[in-house]
């Protein structure tokens, strides 16, 4: 038996399993051995051992038989907004104390079709709605990196922290994230892992907790771009039963890994360029910049110029549809229901349902949300944050046509920072956390990110590239050259 | 256009202590459209199940799930545009409409505020012989119902059935046209009529399967005319809308009486408020539900689950090329091609199924006579006995024998009556059934002549009275006939007792 199998890729797992020189079940219980030892991390919110080890041995079948998807065996985390039969599925809310779903998602049931393995459910924030984890019903997730010696607790960012902290730490070979702003590019870039969120419609919605329906999209979180290349490969494709998404076949993302890149048109955004960007990222970007060159690759500066417009776009757009989708939470049918005292009638079981059941976060975003949907307030807010957006895509629509193949910039504003560090902050401080990524979800397009290489105090940081919309194969390959040259291999080192 | 030949009728009045008023009257129809399954989920639209047995996922607002369209609600909508020669659009859009309440689990209702998928019709609304009014209509637009909420079950606890969850509506918008609340009752039974001839809506009333949502406005005489002349609501009265109306009987009252409220008001020198109303039929009054302050921020905005709504042209005329003869067409053409009366001819086409029963049995034979014994014989012993015209036991293959037999002279009329009572009760072939009981009218004028000399023979008494006073012909000719065994013709038996008394 290979040792620490749990720290493989999908791409050498999947080949190894193949070739025979492991088994799923052993893969699986490496991982399990793997999650147990990383519950200082607090990634996984409910474990599903039995589960795992059952699909393992009919992966194990399976391959036998000579009948052996690529995701066939491998163990993966799935994010708690992932409703999954019989399993708990809350959304990391207390809201959904409780709740177990008498459905599998689309993008679960296909994995698990493909026989893949599920070791548990995974730490968010809740609802996503967050970007440090820290909203979570289940407490923080924490990051596997620290500052040197610091023992100080970093986030895994969010809102799939516990994705990403689980795929850092080998608690698991890959994950389901989500990402509505940013809440897979942006823990992927803090935990130095690839995050992809492909293209809106690309991945089923169906039966993934709702945050805002315009924006969300399910991606994977894994140890390398080949593997987010096969694991996007077994989530995507076409689902009548979300209206959403689109009709159009998947093709073979790993194949478009060609490595070669010669001749491709690099965006670079000037209104990317953010005032008062640490001096680390700034070098980072010029560092991926070069390396895209040296790959043969033409660079061109670009202009976005409704770039600076896209946050405050989002913070209206998004919590204006969540406030719609959050209403079902309402204690009558499922989750939490406050006990309700004498003579309460069905407005105090909302009120007090709502209040014990949704944290301060979400309560802020449904509050914000039925704000700008109010009347005499809609056209001021909603409206014109659906222009703002159709302006955005109009930026990226204009420089694709012009030839850009892909777009390079920053994937965060900073390195991971601490638990707790923006407890006392404004919120509008946590809300710059997506400021790179939040353009990519209005506009529907697919961002990946990339882990390049360690800051002065030793943490990950990565880079974003923007594809043109339906081509994550393309854009797989352009991040594929850039792993390739960044040649990021660190670990973090295990204190857990 | 069929419109042209009516007459437009009087608004109704009402003679105020100081004043005369006029009343204008604008409606939402809510009518079910008819599917088998949800709107946007496959659960079963069946009426009477066991509480909360058709619920889907998406119906319950489960985590996670997404709506997904149910074309045929969307053609059962452009058919009933098209019926009301309504615009199609072939772009329209679902909105949300945001409130809470527990049979909503969604907590909000998707609609279509912004982008309708019918546009603007009309309804051509009969009051009398060639009086017509054409009621404009804005809209039609596709909803989701709600469930249902059940307060008296127990004394502290309140229920939810979503079974209803989802059931696609039609609203059906009119523009403020209609000018009393008969031409309101009106309204509401011919576009009832229009849907069920569609086959969109069952129109079952009773059931909430159609319910409307009356707008009530009082104006002095002329305003309405400068509102027409303008389309300026400034014109007319602030309005009340009265929830919920799903019997005719109650909607007349409840509007006349709302009137009668607002003119009080008005006289006595108040302002109509903005408000939604209920009636409250034991009492017979409408009372206020909430006013326009206390009104929901209903915060519509885009379903972002579901992409706008794009339909083809073609597929609008495919649904058109198979469109049935409406109630309009089929009355005129019952009138030009049978002889009908106007009123018959309401009468034989308020219902399809009726329609096309007196179709068969006037098919090839008089009209008149049809429509005479549809219309009495049959719908009054249907109504006698509460069937429906789809479970008559006299077909209308039967029904044409019956008349068949009557225009040939082989039966009387009376002899029909007894006939049509045999075939209802036992059933047969009407010719075979009156060979077997020998039921046959004597037009040997022979015979019937030496009956007739017979009983003037037997009663010299009578011959002589009746010389005196013609009237008590009758008498002799129910002799005859009673003599006959009741077979004889009795026009013919007439003739000769008049000839023979030599009146």
């Amino acid at each position: 038996m290979m040792t620490n199998a749990n720290e493989l890729t999908i791409a050498a797992a999947r080949d190894a399993l193949r070739k025979g020189e492991l088994s799923a079940t052993d893969l699986t219980m490496a991982c399990l051995t793997a999650m147990d030892a990383g519950d200082g991390l607090n990634a996984y919110v409910h474990k599903t051992p039995e589960i795992a080890l059952e699909q393992a041995r009919a992966a194990d079948a399976r391959i036998k038989g000579g009948d052996a998807p690529d995701l066939c065996g491998i163990p993966l985390g799935i994010k708690d907004l992932f409703c999954t039969k019989g399993v708990p599925s809350q959304a990391a809310s207390k809201i959904l104390n409780g709740f177990r779903p008498e459905y599998e998602s689309t993008v679960t049931a296909k994995l698990f079709d493909a026989g893949a393995v599920m070791l548990g459910k995974l730490n968010m924030d809740e609802f996503a709605m967050g970007s440090s984890n820290e909203t979570s019903c289940y407490g923080n997730a924490i990051n596997p990196w620290r500052r040197g010696n610091d023992e100080t607790a970093l986030t895994p960012g969010g809102s799939s922290g516990g994705s990403a902290a689980a795929v850092a730490a080998d608690l698991c070979l890959a994950a389901t994230g989500t990402d509505t702003g940013g809440s897979i590019r942006q823990p992927a870039a803090f935990t130095g892992i690839v995050g992809i969120k492909p293209t809106y419609g690309r991945v089923s919605r169906w039966g993934i907790v709702a945050f805002a329906s315009s924006l969300d999209q399910a991606g994977p979180m894994t140890k390398s771009v080949r593997d987010a290349a096969i694991f996007l490969g077994a989530m995507a494709g076409h689902d009548p039963k979300d209206s959403t998404s689109a009709d159009l076949p998947v093709p073979d993302f790993e194949a478009a890994l060609t490595g070669d890149i010669r001749g491709k048109k690099i965006g670079i955004p000037r209104e990317y360029r953010m005032e008062g960007m640490p001096a680390e990222i700034e070098k980072l970007w010029t560092d991926g910049i070069a390396m895209m060159k040296d790959a043969g690759a033409e660079i061109v500066d670009i202009s976005l110029p409704h770039t600076k417009y896209a946050l405050p776009a989002y913070y209206v757009i998004a919590p204006a549809e969540a406030s719609s989708n959050l209403a079902r939470y309402d204690g009558v049918r499922y989750g939490h229901r406050a006990k309700l005292a004498q003579g309460d009638g069905i407005t105090e079981m909302y009120e007090k349902t709502r209040a014990e059941g949704f944290g301060p976060e979400v309560q802020r975003r449904v509050m914000i949300g039925t704000y700008v949907l109010s009347a005499g307030f809609y056209d001021a807010y909603y409206n014109r944050a659906r222009r703002v957006r159709a302006l955005i895509k109009r930026d990226f629509d204009q420089v694709f046509a012009a030839g850009i193949d892909a777009i390079l910039t920053p994937a965060t504003p900073s390195a991971a920072f601490g638990l707790g560090e923006m407890a006392s902050a404004d919120p509008i401080q946590m809300y710059l956390n997506d400021v790179f990524t939040v353009t990519v979800n209005l506009a529907g397009l697919p961002g990946i990110s990339v882990p390049m290489g360690l800051d002065r105090q030793g943490l990950p940081l990565g880079l974003q590239l923007i594809g043109r919309p339906w081509e994550e194969g393309d854009l797989l390959n352009h991040a594929h050259v850039l792993e390739q040259a960044a040649g990021f291999v660190a670990k973090p080192a295990k204190w857990w | 256009m069929l419109d042209l030949t009516y007459e437009t009728p009087k608004p109704k009045v009402i003679a105020g202590a100081k004043h005369d008023w006029e009343l204008v009257i604008g409606m939402e129809i809510h009518a079910q459209v008819s599917s088998n399954s949800k709107l946007f989920s496959g659960a079963s639209t069946q009426v009477g199940a066991e509480p909360n047995s058709n619920v889907a996922f998406v119906d319950a607002a489960m985590p996670g799930m997404l709506p997904v369209i149910n074309e045929f609600c969307i053609e059962q909508a452009v058919r009933s545009g098209l019926g009301l020669k309504a615009a199609i659009n072939l772009r329209s859009a679902f909105d949300r409409k945001n409130y809470f309440y527990p049979d909503l689990p969604q907590g909000y209702q998707i609609s279509q505020l912004y982008h309708p998928i019918v546009g603007e019709g009309e309804v051509l609304v009969e009051m009398g012989p060639g009086v017509a009014r054409l009621v404009r209509v804005e809209r039609i637009h596709l909803e989701q119902d709600a469930g249902k909420s059940i307060h008296d079950m127990d004394p502290t606890m309140s229920f939810v059935d979503f079974n209803r969850t989802g059931v696609a509506l039609m609203e059906i918008v009119s523009r403020p046209d209609i000018r009393g609340p008969e031409e309101a009752a009106a309204y509401v039974t011919k576009l009832r009529q229009i849907l069920r001839y569609l086959g969109t809506c069952d129109g079952n009333m009773q059931n909430g399967n159609l319910r409307a949502d009356v707008n009530v406005s009082v104006c002095r005489p002329g305003q309405y005319e400068k509102y027409q002349a303008t389309q300026d609501f400034a014109h007319l009265g602030t309005r009340c809308e009265i929830k919920n109306m799903n019997s005719m009987r109650f909607m007349t009252q409840a509007i006349d009486y709302e009137a009668r409220r607002q003119i009080a008001i008005l006289e006595d020198g108040g302002e109509i408020v903005q408000e939604t109303r209920l009636y409250d039929p034991d009492k017979g009054e409408t009372r206020s539900m909430r006013s326009k302050e206390e009104a929901h921020d209903y915060r519509y905005f885009p379903c972002p689950d579901l992409l706008p709504l794009e339909i083809e042209q073609a597929w609008v005329d495919q649904i058109a090329a198979t469109m049935p003869e409406l109630p309009d067409a089929k009355k005129a053409r019952f009138m030009a091609d049978f002889g009908l009366t106007d009123y018959d001819a309401n009468v034989l086409t308020a219902e399809l199924d009726a329609a096309g029963y007196f179709e068969a049995v006037a098919r090839g034979r008089d009209g008149k006579q049809a429509a005479n014994w549809v219309i009495n014989e049959l719908f009054g012993r249907l109504n006698k006995e509460g069937v429906s015209i789809t479970e008559t036991p006299v077909s209308a293959d039967q029904l044409g024998g019956i008349v068949d037999l009557i225009a040939s002279g082989e039966i009387s009329g009376k002899m029909a009556k007894d006939l049509f009572e045999i075939i209802w009760s036992e059933g047969g072939t009407p010719a075979e059934v009156a060979a077997a009981r020998g039921m046959k009218q004597v037009t040997d004028t022979g015979a019937i002549e030496a009956a007739v000399d017979e009983i003037i023979a037997a009663n010299p008494a009578q011959v002589e009275k009746a010389r005196a006073n013609p009237k008590l012909a009758g008498w002799f000719v129910g002799q005859v006939i009673k003599a006959t065994g009741g077979k004889a013709a009795p026009q013919m038996v007439n003739e000769l007792v008049v000839k023979k008394l030599g009146l």
